[in-house]
């Protein structure tokens, strides 16, 4: 599996890339989307939310269920990716590139803790048996 | 891959949509190998159907004609729905739901031991089932077994023949045209492989839930029940009762007109509709029973059961998560033979 090494990852199968301003992407791993099957529906926090770590904040919905996304870290949602309302597909197609929102993290120190790509894929093998 | 009534099954083989669409546009193929082959033979085995089950037997005139019927409790709730066939005056075959397979025949030989002692009622794990559905699928049986094509291709739908070891059924679960062809498991794995080697795809049961939701037609286990009646579940046009005729459940039918009905729904806010989600009309409360994105319409459809009075056209909230969104009551089959209804 390929997952970005410049990424970092939570247990709940979310992305985070950090922007060179200190805030962060969020989207669904490739693992996620696979698990899921073809997307139909996303639902995107509003933005100016405060969320809490692991705080449901997204809802990814593919034909045959729905499933919540976490809040990575602790911060304020500054960003939804309006695209996915009509092109939630692209999420299967491009899990890296669909991102589904951006946060301004509390702390940029609860990103770098994170899984990086090695601890990711180690997760998901583990889950896998 | 999910248990499926103890069957191993596949959600999906690629993406689910693809293989809906696969199936709306040209031909796609399902082992639905789960589903169980049940043989009735005997003297007096018609009038023990007519007995037995909800819709009348005595609609089957010409050998080979199917009878899509539900089989009731006395209590008027719904043991299962299948599918019977009649072949000569001594051996209907019937198709029934894999999860309910052992409880319908120990109900049938239950029943068959106080009224009709003499019925011989056998089970078939060694028959698989290949359901071909689709616009070509028949074509596509033709390429792949080509001495069945003089033997069906006057096939009228919800007509089967036999065919050496096979039985072909013009029936199935989609909405379009195709075969559900029961042949020995042994030989199974050759006859899908040539078909998949004419260009027909492996279907899952993903697809095959949309598909089926799509053409209007109930799920066992989840549009209906042991708890709920037929006229509750949108079967009321297989149920006979205005007959002198007498059946299982018959009076507890008459007894007890439904409260509740199972209508269509159309998502008109975006989200996707799920069973078990509570409905909000001007006459109650309901629930969806079925609920999905349907790729055909590129909406969201479900089936819901919701009190007497609401009707089409009618507009209705549904309770997804926190919010309340609004559907439209819709007449169903959402979708048939490749077009859109609604």
């Amino acid at each position: 599996m390929n997952n970005p090494s410049n990424l970092k990852y939570t247990a709940s199968h979310e992305w985070v890339k950090t922007e060179a301003d200190g805030t962060i992407t969020v989207g669904i791993t490739q693992h996620a989307q696979e698990l899921l099957g073809d997307m139909v529906f996303v639902e995107a926090p509003t933005v100016g939310r405060k969320l809490k770590t692991k705080e449901e904040c997204a809802v990814v919905e593919s034909v045959k269920a729905a499933a919540d996304v976490y809040a990575p870290v602790a911060g304020e949602v500054i960003a939804a990716n309006s695209e996915l309302d009509s092109s939630p597909e692209n999420i299967n197609s491009d899990p890296y590139g669909a991102w589904i929102f951006k946060m301004k993290p509390d702390n940029t120190t609860d990103v770098t803790a994170l899984m990086d790509a090695s601890a990711y894929q180690a997760h998901v093998d583990s889950e896998a048996h | 891959m999910v248990d499926f009534g103890g069957w191993d099954m596949p959600v999906n083989y690629g993406s689910q949509i693809d293989e809906h669409r696969q199936v709306r546009n040209d031909a796609g193929m399902f082992d639905v190998s789960h589903m169980r082959v049940l043989d009735m033979r005997g003297e007096g085995v018609r009038a023990f159907l007519r007995y037995l089950l909800a819709n009348n037997v005595d609609k089957l005139t010409v050998p080979g004609k199917a009878l899509y019927s539900a089989m009731l409790l006395e209590s008027g709730g719904v043991i299962d729905d299948l599918i019977v066939y009649f072949m000569t005056e001594d051996w209907f075959r019937i198709v029934v739901n894999a999860g309910t397979a052992d409880k319908d025949i120990a109900w049938m030989k239950l029943q068959a031991a106080k009224h009709a002692p003499q019925l011989e009622i056998t089970d078939h794990p060694e028959l698989a089932m290949i359901a071909v559905q689709g616009p070509n699928a028949r074509e596509k049986v033709w390429e792949a077994l080509p001495g069945s094509k003089k033997l069906t291709e006057n096939l009228m739908p919800f007509r089967a023949v036999e065919l050496g070891k096979m039985f072909i059924a013009r029936t199935g679960y989609t909405g379009e045209d195709g075969f559900e062809i029961m042949i020995p498991a042994i030989s199974a794995p050759y006859f899908w492989a040539t078909l998949a080697g004419k260009g027909v795809k492996p279907i899952g049961l993903g697809a095959r839930d949309t598909l089926r939701l799509e053409a209007g037609m109930n799920l066992y286990g989840q549009d209906m029940n042991e708890s709920v009646g037929p006229l509750e579940s949108g079967l009321a046009w297989t149920v006979d009762l205005k007959s002198t005729r007498d059946f299982i459940g018959k009076v507890s039918l008459l007894a007890n007109p439904p409260s509740s009905q199972l209508i269509g729904l159309l998502l008109l806010d975006r989200g996707v509709l799920r069973s078990h989600q509570q409905i909000h009309t001007s006459h109650g409360t309901g629930e969806i029973t079925s609920g999905s994105f349907s790729p055909t319409l590129e909406r969201s459809i479900a089936l819901a059961r919701v009190p007497n009075g609401v009707q089409a056209g009618d507009t209705v909230q549904v309770a997804i998560r926190d919010k309340m969104l609004a559907a439209q009551v819709v007449k169903y089959p959402f979708v048939r033979k490749g077009k859109a209804l609604i």
